[in-house]
């Protein structure tokens, strides 16, 4: 036991380690995320001689974009360095129709293909953009280290105080906008059906998935009454507790006709966060840091429960029994109001928890880069980089802890808003 | 997020959050001490009502950051 507490603890700060010099290498060499931060603070909202005037002062890392970057999702899947998996991009235009290519059309962003360019991993579209052949980006700017910068970054901060980002690129002498990057709350003029990272790390999950409950149905087939061995018998304490501590006392009787679903949910969720936190190649897809992902699963329980609701159930909301009628007509609005806040702090919570784990892991990352003000500080790097280590190991500790709880509440409090929906009339006195 | 106005609601959420969940947690230990073999049901239901505390604290924080 203490010899698997020792190794865990190793194993952890080996990944905390593998984090760290991840992010050395995006700083130093390839230029992905330190560019990024410098391309924002040259253009920090400020008019073209203002620009040029602060570029004497000493730069401050800034390290909000690398942080947003990193959390978010990206049409390759960065592994090392300059390498980078390809990852099918998807785009519907109207119009046009579909179109199927791979992201690495783009060569790391120095190219546009179909009118679209890759910046920072992200797909996005060239507004008004002459021609649909890939063609190379001209420079705009290239930074101190000497690394060439093909998209220009500016923050433009309206009326309200509310900043925007603007991109541009250019080619052939001649200035072109980029769209704001297909997201849920702003629309755009296509649509992205690629195989995202996250998306890749979803099916990864899947199939992990099929791999481990197939595997462990042949055993049990194979071998019916013995004990469980292996895989089986690693995955059968958290199956039996999610089924006899969660499934069964929270939806009654009628639980094993839910069992799939919670099963799924509990295990989907779990998978994906526990890949969301090797910082490396096959995992640091953060799925359920993704709203989309979470308002579907959430959009999944709202519908399992109110099409499973029964009389009961639609009585509780429209026609409270045993209240006066005065109270009966308060009841309606706000059970009405329920019906969705339920499902929505069901999906807030854990994008919520996700994202704020991501977040804490890599600001505590950027410590070094703040210590160290951007590679000129070597001791004050040095000690960002201890300081950093001892912390993330210590956060990744506890993602683990929220990884299982975030699965397990998702799964409780779907199979208590089922229970509710499916629960048989009984009397009065029993109802709390 | 925008100014400085958003920060002091997400901060604000967190301080009610943090009063519930500690609440939570010591009224838990509390019965736990005092009932040591309901210690499964009073976990459960401890995960729960944490879970709904923090659900509204998180939704305020989200919004807070969106707005």
């Amino acid at each position: 036991m203490k010899g698997l507490a020792r190794f865990f603890l190793i194993l952890v700060t080996a990944l905390s380690v593998t984090i760290l010099y991840g992010q050395e290498d995006h700083s130093g060499h390839s230029h992905t995320h330190g560019a990024e931060v410098h391309a924002q603070l040259d253009s920090n909202g400020l008019s073209g001689d203002a620009r040029t005037s602060e570029s004497a002062e000493p730069k401050k890392f800034n390290p909000s974009p690398l942080v947003m970057g990193h959390i978010g999702d990206a049409h390759e899947f960065h592994i090392w360095g300059p390498i980078a998996l390809p990852l099918p991009c998807i785009t519907y235009e109207t119009g046009l129709g579909l179109s199927f290519f791979l992201s690495s059309a783009f060569h790391h962003g120095t190219t546009t293909y179909n009118g679209f360019v890759l910046d920072h991993g992200v797909m996005r579209k060239v507004i008004n953009f002459p021609t649909r052949d890939a063609v190379d980006l001209e420079v705009i700017h290239t930074d101190e280290e000497n690394h060439p910068h093909y998209i220009h970054t500016e923050e433009i901060k309206d009326a309200a105080g509310k900043i925007t980002e603007h991109k541009t690129i250019q080619y052939q002498g001649q200035a072109y906008n980029l769209e704001a990057s297909s997201k849920i709350f702003s629309a755009s003029s296509w649509i992205d059906f690629s195989i995202t990272k996250n998306v890749f790390t979803m099916f990864l999950a899947t199939f992990l998935l099929f791999f481990i409950f197939f595997s462990m149905k042949r055993f049990y087939a194979k071998n019916e009454g013995k004990a469980p061995t292996g895989l089986a018998n690693f995955m059968e304490p958290f199956f039996e507790f999610m089924r006899d501590e969660v499934i069964k006392p929270s939806i009654g009787p009628k639980w094993e006709k839910y069992m799939g679903l919670i099963m799924s949910l509990f295990f989907f969720i779990l998978v994906c966060n526990l890949m969301g936190l090797i910082p490396f190649f096959p995992g640091s897809g953060n799925v359920m840091g993704n709203i989309s992902v979470t308002i579907v699963l959430a959009l999944i329980t709202f519908l399992v429960v109110n099409l499973s609701g029964n009389k009961h159930y639609w009585q509780h909301i429209f026609w409270m029994p045993n209240v006066p009628v005065p109270i009966k007509i308060l009841f309606i609005p706000i059970e009405l109001a329920g019906l969705f806040i339920k499902p929505f702090t069901l999906l807030i919570r854990l994008f919520a928890n996700i994202t704020a784990g991501h977040t804490i892991i890599l600001s505590l990352v950027s410590l070094i880069f703040i210590f160290g003000d951007v590679g000129k500080n070597v001791g004050g790097a040095t000690i960002g980089a201890v300081v950093a280590t001892l912390f993330v190991a210590f956060m990744n500790l506890l993602e683990l802890l929220v990884a299982f709880l975030q699965a397990f509440i998702f799964a409780l409090l779907s199979s208590l808003y089922i229970g509710a929906a499916v629960e048989e009339h009984h009397h009065e006195e029993s109802h709390h | 997020m925008t100014g400085t106005l958003a920060a002091v609601g997400a901060g604000l959420a967190v301080i009610g959050a943090g009063i519930g969940i500690g609440q939570i947690g010591g009224k838990a230990m509390e019965a736990i001490a005092r009932q040591p073999e309901a210690v499964g049901d009073i976990r459960t239901n401890m995960l729960i009502a944490a879970a709904l505390v923090e659900g509204a604290a998180l939704a305020t924080i989200v919004l807070a950051f969106f707005a």
